[in-house]
């Protein structure tokens, strides 16, 4: 299982990357290797605003639907909109050209509240 | 966390790699490595599924015919030695207890039943047999059961047993293969996927030889196609396409066969049986919701419990709804009042909070090619 040291994680199966001004986000191989057979995903426009835990968007497989939850606040500044349109690809590279959303975090906003690699390792590997 | 029943076939499960879930009461294979990749092994060569968990009921007894003509929508008298058929168990209101298949072999006549209705219906029984002189015997823990199903399902059950070769659509045959087993080994060629298929039941010791000889490379290779191991998850949505209702979405307690569209399973005109007056009454109303199947726009699946509406009005609820491997469209059943079911009508679904639109259309959404 795939785990990259320098991303932060949410216990929820979210990644986060600092890139210069903005966060990106997308969803952990761990998470794809859950829902498997992505069918349908629902991303924020540009603009709107996302809160530390909350709700941004929903991803669909064949089986069940599951909420996007935000790893920090801030204001969605670019959409993957290839993914919103191929939901699938996302399994071909999560940490890469799969990424859902960038934010532009809210003033004081940090990653540092979210797991290290080692730490989500451990979560994963108890199977949460 | 209560201990969930395992079937004999649970731990090759494990060691396939499958991700575990409860069903009914037991942890069973949702998937092993992809939803989408097994369904579509069933419907291009053959996919293998442990339903060990289904209720498997065996009757006796010179009563046991008229027993269960008395509780079952179907027609068992006119049943042919080794016949398989389907119907429904109904309470004295015409609510549809559970959907079951009834075969009549020599030795006993075998109902299966859905494992969520197992000790309903086993507590149910006991109660309407009461002096009557019918044997019933639960053997669910005895036996193991497994479908395979796909256009190879019959050169690979031809490999279990040879009885599979000549058996019709819905026939079943019994026979004693193993020489130091007392128990019986019963093929029926019967599925729950819309394509061809058997079903085999043999005692639990068979479970893992059969499993394991099924999915060796060298039966891939004798048939074409490997026999893929198939989870609850692909056995949904094959069921789905080929519109199979399931108990607990599309039936219950509070449904009768009719609303069902399930009226070619009851025979009014063989004698008597629970719940059918109740049905016959409940016919002549207009106002009773039925079942259909629907197309979604887009590629958003509607799931069940959404709510369907017609100029703003609700009309109806979804009681199943996937993306179809096999159609690349997201379809559904659904209950909706008989003004909103003819087949085209445009109703909109309520996708947590945004609408699309659905239309009606006729079931089933898949039939193979005969």
């Amino acid at each position: 299982m795939q785990v990259p040291e320098q991303l932060r994680y949410a216990p929820t199966h979210e990644w986060a990357r600092q890139d210069g001004d903005l966060i990106t986000i997308g969803i952990t191989q761990y998470a794809v290797e859950l829902l498997t057979d992505l069918v349908y995903l629902d991303l924020p426009s540009v603009g709107e605003e996302t809160s530390q835990g909350a709700s941004f968007g929903e991803i669909e497989s064949v089986k069940a639907v599951s909420d996007l939850y935000a790893p920090v606040a801030g204001q969605v500044a670019e959409v993957n909109q290839e993914m919103a349109s191929e939901p699938a690809k996302i399994a071909q590279d999560p940490y890469g050209s799969g990424w859902l959303i960038k934010i532009k975090p809210a003033p004081g906003a940090t990653l540092n509240h979210l797991l290290t690699a080692e730490q989500y390792q451990q979560q994963i590997a108890a199977g949460h | 966390m209560t201990q969930r029943l395992q079937t004999p076939l649970h731990a090759w499960h494990v060691a396939q790699g499958a991700r575990m879930v409860d069903f009914a009461g037991f942890d069973m294979p949702v998937q092993y490595k992809s939803i989408v990749e097994e369904h579509l092994a069933v419907r291009s060569g053959a996919g293998l599924f442990d339903i060990s968990h289904m209720g498997r009921l065996i009757f006796n007894g010179p009563d046991a015919e008229p027993f269960l003509q008395s509780i079952f929508t179907n027609d068992v008298a006119t049943m042919k030695p080794g016949q398989v058929r389907y119907g429904l168990v109904c309470n004295e209101q015409g609510g549809i207890l559970d959907d079951v298949l009834i075969y009549r072999l020599a030795p006993f006549w075998l109902m299966v039943v859905n494992a969520s209705n197992r000790e309903k219906i086993l507590a149910w029984f006991q109660q309407r047999i009461g002096s009557l002189r019918v044997g019933m015997e639960d053997k669910t823990f005895d036996w193991c059961m497994v479908a395979i199903q796909g256009p190879k399902s019959l050169a690979a059950a031809r490999e279990i047993d040879t009885a599979c070769d000549s058996l019709k659509y819905y026939y079943a045959a019994l026979g004693y293969p193993n020489p130091d087993d007392m128990e019986p080994q019963i093929v029926s060629r019967t599925g729950y996927t819309g394509e061809d298929g058997f079903e085999i039941i043999a005692s639990n010791r068979w479970a893992e030889v059969m499993a394991g000889y099924l999915t060796t490379p060298q039966i891939a290779e004798r048939i074409g196609a490997p026999v893929v191991p198939c989870g609850l998850g692909a056995r949904d949505t094959l069921r789905l396409e080929a519109a199979m209702p399931l108990y607990g979405h599309e039936l219950n307690e509070e449904i009768d066969p009719l609303q069902a569209g399930l009226a070619w399973a009851v025979k009014f005109n063989k004698g008597d049986f629970v719940g059918k007056a109740a049905i016959l009454e409940r016919q002549k109303r207009k106002d009773l919701a039925v079942r259909i199947g629907l197309e979604v726009a887009g590629k958003r699946p509607a799931r069940e419990g959404y709510r369907l509406l017609a100029k703003g009005e609700p009309v109806g609820v979804v009681t199943s709804g996937t993306f179809s491997p096999t159609l690349q469209k997201a379809i559904a059943m659904a209950y909706v009042f008989p003004s909103h079911a003819a087949v085209g009508t445009l109703l909109d679904v309520d996708i947590r909070g945004q609408t699309a639109e659905a239309k009606v259309v006729p079931m089933p959404f898949y039939s193979r090619k005969k």
